[in-house]
């Protein structure tokens, strides 16, 4: 592909290696030669990587496909997915994984993007249903500000909830910022 | 993603201070005795730039400036003239490019570019003082002090100190460009704005040589907060001068992309009828990002080519 269809989140093969262009910058005097500037993340171990590229250039785009998977479990430090299409199964790492799996429950289905059919990337749903298995009581404060406390979810993982949040409620969570959208179901 | 009334509406602020900015430069220049003038922005021919490509409208091009147009009304014996013009430079995006964009563009007849940088400083001063910042200007956590007069600093001294090498005495493009976006726009002061001049004559453009050193082009560039706002030329008006520059530059546009642009014949004719003088071409989108401190091109115009 033309230097010039790169954009932040492409997927390339440089150096025999498969990489996620981060960030593309165009740097351009407006009577010179039009540069970018990439940042590169290695797919597969996440190091990085800061490189150039002229007008007129062209790069290899990496062949990244999607495939639906559900998430089995977490075995020693890789994850294990399932192909749902051929029951397939295969893994991603911590690196890969990364804080999405505060917000995974076994069985959920996901999308993972393949690169040789090897999962490089998988990306899980806006929002996601949790339940809360612990929680405390807020400490009443003369405050106007909303009560806010602790609560842990049934990943383990802990986030800040409402005052009225009970162990058992069914919570909505948004994935890309980790907070409290609205409970779902009280517990009964 | 925000709604595009959520996007619209954050972004309000910024376009009000726009429309305010637009009326002070109207008034700036009205004040100083300059007529603004309008020129066709969908044109046979355009001014051949090996690093700037035109928009191809059928067998036409739209303007990627309208400095052609201007010429010939100097030519045609019009005083200080100006104009803010919509123009367009195919594939240029990114935090300070948008293909779609605004020149402000203005001429002085019988002077030379150090009185059209000159007038920059006076109306940056002018800007900043209608919205109450002066003398300072904050772009992105740097105060920037744009009291006049800013600091001129040559090519070649700029390049010696931070490229290693000197363009004026062995010109390569490549390595220039490079050097210049890479090596020397990064390691400039932004606490001031800047004005680079003296360019090696092979990247004159338009702009006419120095008297007694013609390795040297009369030609100049303001930059603020680290952006190239704009750019400033004596222009050139040797007529047979200007031919052999264009050829030479459609023969090398034709050798490295396979286009053949035409000759700007008309401009060309009236180039001969051209006074001396100067001009300068500057970002008006750019400036009305250093006044609304926006990060991004995309702050202060209301539709990309994203949410077009």
């Amino acid at each position: 592909m033309e230097i010039e269809e790169v954009h932040k989140n492409t997927k390339l093969m440089y150096q025999g290696k498969p990489w996620n262009v981060d960030n593309a910058e165009f740097v351009k005097p407006g009577k010179g030669r039009a540069i970018y500037r990439l940042r590169l993340k290695n797919l597969l171990d996440a190091s990085t990587l800061d490189v150039t590229f002229h007008s007129g250039e062209k790069v290899d785009e990496a062949s990244v496909s999607n495939q639906e998977m559900q998430y089995l479990y977490k075995e020693g430090d890789h994850y294990v997915l399932m192909n749902t299409n051929n029951y397939e199964q295969t893994f991603v790492n911590e690196e890969q994984m990364g804080d999405k799996i505060n917000f995974l429950k076994e069985g959920v289905l996901v999308n993972a993007q393949l690169l040789d059919e090897r999962p490089i990337d998988i990306a899980i749903p806006v929002f996601v249903e949790l339940a809360v298995v612990e929680t405390g009581t807020a400490i009443k404060t003369a405050t106007v500000t909303a009560q806010t406390k602790s609560a842990k979810l049934e990943t383990g993982h802990s986030i800040d909830v409402p005052a009225f949040i009970k162990e058992g409620d069914v919570l909505k969570i948004d994935t890309r910022t980790g907070a409290y959208v609205e409970r779902i179901t009280a517990k009964k | 993603m925000p709604s595009e009334r959520e996007r619209l509406t954050q972004i309000k602020g910024n376009l009000q201070r726009r429309s305010q900015l637009i009326a002070i430069v109207r008034h700036f220049f009205e004040q100083r005795g300059f007529l603004e003038v309008e020129t066709p922005i969908r044109v046979p021919s355009i001014a051949p730039e090996l690093n700037i490509t035109a928009q191809q409208s059928d067998d036409w091009y739209l303007i990627t400036s309208p400095e052609l147009h201007m010429k010939r009304l100097l030519a045609a014996g019009y005083g200080p003239i100006f104009q803010v013009s919509r123009c367009f430079r195919k594939g240029e995006q990114g935090r300070l490019h948008n293909p779609e964009f605004n020149l402000l563009e203005w001429y002085r007849p019988d002077s030379d570019y150090t009185e059209v940088i000159h007038d920059v400083e006076q109306l940056i001063a002018e800007i900043a003082t209608a919205f109450q910042s002066s003398p300072f200007l904050t772009y992105q956590g740097t105060t920037v002090d744009i009291s006049p007069p800013w600091p001129r600093l040559s090519i070649r001294e700029a390049f010696r100190a931070l490229a290693g090498w000197d363009p004026t005495e062995s010109y390569n493009a490549e390595r220039f460009d490079n050097d210049m976006a890479l090596k020397v726009l990064p390691a400039l002061d932004t606490r001031r704005p800047l004005v680079l001049n003296e360019y090696p004559a092979p990247a004159a453009s338009l702009a006419r040589l120095k008297y007694g050193e013609p390795a040297l082009a009369e030609r100049a560039e303001v930059y603020i907060g680290g952006m190239e706002l704009a750019n400033a030329y004596s222009e050139l008006t040797d007529v047979s001068e200007q031919r052999q520059r264009f050829k030479k530059e459609i023969a090398q546009i034709e050798l490295e992309q396979g286009k053949k642009l035409p000759l700007a014949e008309s401009f060309l004719e009236a180039l001969n009828y051209l006074p001396e003088c100067s001009g300068i071409a500057l970002g008006l989108d750019r400036l009305v990002m250093l006044f609304c401190n926006a990060t991004h091109i995309e702050e202060i115009w209301a539709f990309s080519e994203e949410n077009i």
